[in-house]
């Protein structure tokens, strides 16, 4: 792990092990970092919610819960923008093939919401051609008047 | 009386008002338990009137959607009534991009809520 700043940027460079819960060892380091830098509480809240969704889901549904596999996890702050980029070892798959799940048959689904609340709640989301891989971006938001 | 580690529970004449006791609603095991407890006011408790106060919560994973959702669905299949209140915006956005807010009644403020029982 390590972490630096310079010229105003905030990094994080991490491996976690594929165990519910390791998430907490970015998104409470990450979360300190938008308070320090300024960041609105609704946009910290975004930033949480999809993070944690896109670690969860690689946690879960990328490496299955594997020991021996970890995710990765890059994280970049600065005063206007946040990058987290998400890596796990399993197969990946086609975030195009995500049923909607505000679609009537699936609106009472007891899951299946991650990726469409990480895509509304973030500036950007792109994932990579095999789909084990997931690049989260924020724009910071207008400051509250 | 039930013992209960994620939820606070009270009564309000005849509309049982829950909270939660964690601030963040994140993490499996938590919400796993959260499950539990509020399914029990229902299943063993006999609630029929049910109010979920979001009143303490900063923040709410997808993952505990589906506890929510299954809560709804017990309370509806007794013909009670479910009602959540005081929900702050942020999290009022998740309800409303799942389409959520169209499963559950959603309220503003806890009295406002309590009259529509």
């Amino acid at each position: 792990m390590s972490d630096q700043t310079s010229q105003g940027l905030w990094q994080l460079s991490i491996d976690l092990p594929s165990e519910r819960g390791a998430n907490r060892q970015v998104t409470d380091e990450l979360l300190n970092q938008l308070g320090a830098y300024g960041w609105q509480p609704a946009d910290v809240f975004a930033v949480h919610l999809a993070v944690e969704e896109a670690i969860v889901n690689a946690i879960v549904h990328g490496n299955k819960l594997d020991a021996s596999k970890k995710v990765h996890v890059e994280c970049e702050v600065s005063a206007d923008r946040v990058r987290v980029a998400i890596t796990d070892e399993g197969p990946g798959f086609d975030p195009a093939s995500v049923p909607d799940c505000t679609a009537e048959e699936r609106l009472e689904a007891p899951s299946g919401r991650g990726v469409m609340l990480m895509r509304s709640f973030m500036t950007s989301i792109e994932y990579n051609a095999a789909g084990n891989a997931v690049m989260l971006e924020k724009v910071r938001g207008p400051a509250d008047s | 009386m039930p013992t209960h580690k994620r939820i606070d529970v009270s009564k309000v004449g005849d509309v049982t008002v829950v909270k939660f006791v964690d601030r963040k609603i994140l993490d499996e095991a938590g919400i796993q338990e959260l499950g539990a407890e509020l399914f029990s006011l229902v299943e063993h408790d006999n609630r029929r009137s049910i109010l979920v106060s979001f009143d303490n919560v900063d923040f709410l994973s997808s993952a505990a959607l589906g506890k929510l959702i299954t809560l709804d669905r017990k309370v509806k299949s007794v013909q009670g009534r479910l009602k959540m209140c005081n929900i702050r915006p942020e999290i009022l956005e998740v309800f409303q991009i799942t389409k959520l807010n169209k499963v559950f009644d959603i309220r503003g403020e806890e009295a406002e809520a309590i009259s529509a029982f």
